[in-house]
């Protein structure tokens, strides 16, 4: 094992994960602690932007692995790829963004090589005997809990998006190299077939920096233009209560909360949502929130940076007429 | 085919949290514990697949957990689940999730299980570790947040959609496969007084750690992070509340977006 970290860039056609440029922050500061140096890897089959985009972020060496094999993500491909990386590079920790295929990757492989693995970090530091130590959410977000990885074995860990920023694109100095993608048998025991888009040309709850959210006093599907409207001006992204779901207004796919998606973005804006603790639990992370809501006794607005207490239906319209006005 | 569900216990998540006063854990005293709302997917989708197939031999669901636990895996017996499996533990913090893998790695991997369900994570840590490295440590193919399913007709395969940022993906994977199971797959039925009781009487092997042959070198061997301290989470400072006309608040609203949080 080495002193070095390594952060898995994750990319999809070319383009990188916004969460992948944030983890060169915190990787930078471990490996200030550790001594080591800061190693990039980018797997996919076109990758030649996403990792200059890498190289240009402050990272001392970029590796490669590019195969038509891996144009799509697959737990299996992915897995073998990165473990290979990994088996190369011999890094201390191993830092992934808790995204999807982050989530989703990190526990096979760390349990491919018996190492051991956090998710969903929000803060990261190397102990006193030089272990490495993470705080990370738990209960809904009601707890932050402190987790030791033991010293002896390659550390993993995901970050969740929107923790740390992104350094300032700077010169090109990294290394580069490449490694041969060498299938483990049996890879190609997933096939993805389609990747059909949710939502056409709207943005996802979990990859936009701004949302804005509907509750049940949204009262029927039509009545959630006015929220497309401010979600359009704002360039954000439209989620819902699991209420609002559940009564038909938007599908699943929009459902923040519990058993909907956790969002972190820069700006959280919560239209005729009480704030069940079912639906705190996957917002509270959101580092501006904004309530509207009727009810001045609702719990949403405990949480709430900035709060209106009014008719949803006159304020929402207000905010992008005010926004559109803005912008010219 | 011999389908095998996962099944975790956790806090009923409306419970009020709270941390002991030296923060080693949180207060488990009187907090209600349910089945993991994910894992009710997981229990849902395998009685459902008993119900429509004839291929399907057996459903067995298992649980890692003190003996409390037996409460959760008699609620996947009542749903509809045939047999149990119950890994006594004496605490729920005492593996970490690499850890819980390799134990139940250990105690299935002779069960010749050809679809192995679970939920895409558990509610109270949230980790989401368990469902693929159990399928890394069985070394069988997982398909990870699944909100649509569809075995083929002779139970060879299955295309499987799981959610992504933005898109589904669809896949086609080969049995034997692990599932884990996000919400939109489907509900899970309330089990009926009657079928309560049934459970009752349906076979749970209890198996302890000192039954599994090598047990401490397996804990040994991969994962072993602990969980050393919880701290209630940072608090947000109070809140402005905007007054004024819906036209004047809105006014303000963005203002402050834009010149004092800098959001916008």
């Amino acid at each position: 094992m080495t002193n070095d970290i390594l952060i898995f860039a994750e990319q999809r056609n070319d383009k990188l994960h916004p969460a992948a440029l944030q983890l060169v922050t915190p990787a930078r500061a471990l490996a200030a602690k550790t001594g080591g140096r800061v190693v990039a890897c980018v797997i996919g089959q076109a990758l030649s932007a996403a990792a200059d985009a890498m190289a240009q972020a402050g990272v001392d060496r970029v590796v490669t692995m590019s195969d038509p094999a891996l144009a799509n993500y697959s737990a299996l491909r992915y897995r073998t790829a990165l473990a290979a990386v990994m088996e190369k590079v011999q890094p201390r920790v191993t830092l992934l963004p808790a995204t999807f295929m982050g989530r989703d990757l990190a526990p096979r492989v760390a349990a491919r090589l018996k190492a051991a693995l956090a998710t969903d970090v929000v803060d990261l530091t190397i102990d006193a005997d030089g272990a490495l130590d993470v705080g990370r959410p738990v209960y809904n977000g009601k707890a932050l809990c402190r987790v030791r990885f033991p010293k002896d074995r390659p550390a993993l860990a995901s970050v969740r998006p929107n923790t740390f920023p992104a350094p300032q694109p700077g010169g090109n100095t990294a290394a580069r190299d490449s490694l041969p993608y060498t299938p483990a048998p049996g890879d190609e025991r997933i096939e993805v077939q389609e990747i059909a888009r949710t939502g056409g040309a709207i943005k996802d709850v979990t990859e936009a920096d701004i949302i804005v959210s509907g509750g049940r006093a949204l009262k029927s599907e039509e009545n959630f233009k006015i929220l497309f409207e401010l979600a359009e001006v704002l360039d954000a992204a439209v989620g819902a209560s699991r209420a609002a779901c559940d009564a038909g207004y938007q599908p699943h796919s929009r459902q923040v909360g519990l058993t909907g998606k956790t969002v972190t973005p820069r700006l959280y804006i919560a239209c005729g949502i009480s704030g069940a603790i079912q639906h705190l639990a996957g917002m509270r992370g959101s580092k501006v929130i904004v309530a509207i809501n009727s009810d001045k006794e609702a719990p949403i607005f405990k949480l709430a940076d900035y709060g209106i207490v009014g008719d949803l239906f006159k304020v929402v319209p207000a905010i992008t007429a005010e926004v559109r006005r803005l912008k010219g | 085919m011999k389908i095998l569900i996962i099944v975790r216990q956790v806090p009923d998540s409306t419970t009020n949290i709270k941390i002991q006063s030296g923060g080693q854990d949180i207060e488990r005293a009187g907090v209600k514990m349910v089945v993991n709302p994910f894992d009710e997917f997981a229990i849902e989708q395998a009685v459902q697949l008993k119900e429509k197939r004839s291929d399907v031999s057996g459903v067995t669901a298992l649980i890692v957990g003190p003996a409390a636990a037996a409460e959760a895996l008699r609620t996947a017996l009542a749903v509809g689940a045939d047999d149990g499996i119950h890994v006594q533990v004496d605490s729920y913090n005492a593996l970490d999730e690499l850890q819980t893998a390799a134990l139940i790695a250990a105690v299935v991997r002779a069960g010749g299980y050809d679809l192995i369900l679970t939920g895409k994570q558990e509610i109270d840590l949230d980790s989401g570790q368990l469902g693929p490295a159990l399928a890394e440590l069985l070394d069988v193919p997982h398909v990870g947040a699944t909100v649509k399913l569809e075995v083929a007709a002779d139970g060879k395969s299955l295309v499987a959609r799981r959610r992504i940022e933005g898109a589904e993906e669809v896949v086609r994977v080969h049995l034997p496969v692990l599932l884990t199971c996000d919400k939109g797959l489907c509900e899970m039925r309330y089990p009926s007084l009657p079928n309560l009781m049934k459970a009752k009487k349906k076979p749970v092997k209890v198996v302890t750690p000192a039954e599994v042959p090598g047990f401490g070198d397996l804990m040994a061997g991969v994962g072993g992070t602990k969980m050393h301290s919880f701290q209630p989470p940072p608090e947000r400072p109070p809140g402005k509340i905007i007054p004024g006309e819906p036209e004047e608040a809105a006014r303000e609203l963005v203002r402050l977006l834009r010149e004092e949080a800098k959001v916008i």
